[in-house]
């Protein structure tokens, strides 16, 4: 009887979490989601906590405080320009913990209820085995991501002589000790399983470069999300199945987004070896740009009807994210137009520019995406670009050699007026020269992000 | 004769396959500026994963399997706060301004 109610509070909390992500589906709805998704945690674990075979509280207990009072304190502090490393370590966690979830089972089987100690039911072991595979691929993969995101690393690909292959023999053998595994309920080989998967962990992530990061962190997000479902097999648990289907197609689908939006195969990205500090030879020779000042820049902006500003990534590195809105409130009390484009990969995860805009106080009805802006760019005065590059390459329209051809971009060069905001005439993450800094309606506006955007705010 | 009851896995498969389908419509629903939350939240809801981990530590008598539950439950109440806290903080910025 008992298991049948927990069965059906379970369900209950893989509802809860489903609401969840409903609710994401607009920031006015988003806050009673993530309540939905507390309570589905809560229903799970109290629901676990009347397990019968629960009979000491202690280590619970304490393991559950400290890890509040670590996740919280971290949660609270953490600045919203390092969202990725954040969800990239908490995801290692989720990996690690499947790891130990499956290690525990494997010990004490009658605890779960899937048999006794070297005698396990198979289906169980090969649901044990998947998911401890693909955890400890998410808890090493996670890790090397968080470091190369944090800069602990260098984001350059790393690729060696023979990588796949070394990468496709590894999976061979993951797959051999595993079936031998399930068919001897051997412990040396479940570590084995383990060591060979956190090995592979750090192999596939070692060549993906900077660039494509917000591809990565999705996918490992997918990951964590079936290691989940795997545990959730192994321990019959429904709500583990739901949340794990969940949070793996979640993650597929925002890799899916990434990778069209810089027009590359998720293969291409796996595979790896793009986006480094490539080194690039303008061929076509000295050509001139229209350099500007602070004081041209808020002239012909406070001049003009309506105002696009496309942030990039360079934004949030310059923090002048927040300087950036009030230039917009000075420019709106000035009768402008103002509005924001989003290109997907504007950040280094899904999303972020906007949590970033959101930070700085920016109405995210002032917020859009590059289908729903990408037309207004032609009938909009001025395009502010700031932090931003190869987003608003043409290259990736006109010119088929270039390695970005076929990217979406935001048509920035279709306005009156360009206000282009960089260091230099250096090229991009890509590495690859931008058309519009040539244009004749393009002006140049060189310096520092943070600086730049200070002066004009003055001089509006 | 055939055995006429039907193993719970294939229940347990099937949950598992239309839940990848309310995943995938629920997920494509999510508006983009939503994405940073989308991706915390799923974190935070897959340390769900915790289930197993308090199963683990709940025996009287202290084994390995305690052990290892013990250090689940710390890195998955970690991801539990850590992950719905920083959804929170970051929607409360979403919030209308006046």
């Amino acid at each position: 009887m008992i298991v049948n109610i927990s069965a059906v509070a379970y369900l209950i909390s893989g509802v809860c979490f489903i609401m969840a992500l409903r609710g994401l589906s607009s920031p006015i709805s988003a806050r009673r989601g993530n309540l939905f998704g507390i309570i589905g945690m809560l229903i799970a674990v109290i629901t676990t906590l009347f397990n019968p075979g629960i009979l000491s509280f202690e280590l619970i207990i304490i393991g559950l405080l400290i890890g509040a009072i670590i996740g919280t304190t971290i949660a609270r502090k953490i600045q919203m320009t390092a969202m990725p490393q954040l969800v990239a370590a908490f995801h290692s966690l989720v990996g690690l913990a499947a790891v130990l979830v499956a290690a525990a089972a494997l010990y004490s089987p009658e605890s779960y209820g899937i048999g006794n100690s070297g005698n396990i039911k198979i289906a169980s072991l090969i649901e044990m085995a998947i998911g401890v595979a693909v955890g400890a691929i998410t808890f090493t993969g996670s890790i090397l991501a968080f470091t190369k995101l944090q800069g602990l690393v260098s984001g350059n690909p790393v690729v060696f002589f023979g990588q796949h292959w070394l990468n496709l023999i590894l999976g061979v053998l993951i797959i051999l000790i595993s079936i031998y595994f399930v068919s001897t309920q051997d412990l040396l080989a479940f570590w084995i399983l383990v060591a060979l998967s956190l090995a592979i962990g750090i192999l596939l992530i070692l060549p993906i470069g900077g660039a494509d990061m917000p591809v990565v962190v999705s996918m490992l997000n997918s990951y964590s999300g079936w290691a989940a479902a795997g545990i959730g097999f192994t321990l019959e648990n429904t709500a583990l199945i739901i949340t794990g289907a969940l949070v793996g197609s979640s993650g597929a689908i925002l890799s899916y987004i990434m990778c069209k939006a810089m027009n590359r195969s998720f293969f291409s990205v796996i595979l790896g070896g793009f986006g480094g500090e490539s080194i690039y030879k303008d061929e076509t020779g000295e050509k001139s740009v229209k350099p500007g000042s602070a004081e041209d820049a808020a002239f012909i902006m406070s001049n003009a009807g309506s105002v696009i500003i496309v942030p990039g990534y360079g934004l949030a590195v310059a923090q002048a994210q927040h300087v950036i809105k009030e230039m917009s409130d000075a420019l709106k009390e000035a009768g402008v137009k103002v509005r924001y484009a989003i290109h997907p990969v504007a950040g280094r995860m899904p999303g972020h520019m906007n949590v970033l805009l959101a930070e700085s106080s920016v109405d995210y009805d002032d917020v859009f995406e590059l289908d729903e802006i990408n037309s207004d760019f032609s009938n909009s005065d001025v395009a502010f670009v700031i932090g931003a590059n190869d987003v608003t390459n043409p290259a990736a329209k006109n010119d088929p050699q270039s390695p970005i051809y076929g990217m979406p971009i935001l048509d920035v060069e279709k306005s009156q007026t360009v206000l282009f905001v960089k260091r230099s005439l250096s090229p991009g993450y890509a590495g690859i020269d931008n058309s519009v800094f040539y244009r004749d309606n393009t002006m140049m506006l060189f310096g520092d992000a943070k600086e730049m955007v200070e002066k004009i705010v003055k001089s509006i | 004769m055939e055995n006429l009851v039907i193993d719970p896995f294939i229940f347990q498969l099937s949950i598992f396959v239309l839940a990848i389908f309310v995943g995938y419509y629920v997920v494509w629903s999510v508006t983009p500026a939503l994405h940073t939350p989308l991706m915390s939240v799923t974190n935070a809801i897959s340390s769900v994963i915790i289930v197993g981990a308090l199963i683990a530590a709940g025996p009287g008598d202290l084994n390995l399997s305690k052990i290892f539950g013990f250090i689940a439950i710390v890195l998955a109440a970690i991801n539990i706060f850590g992950g719905f806290v920083v959804t929170q903080r970051m929607l409360e910025m979403f919030k209308k301004k006046k």
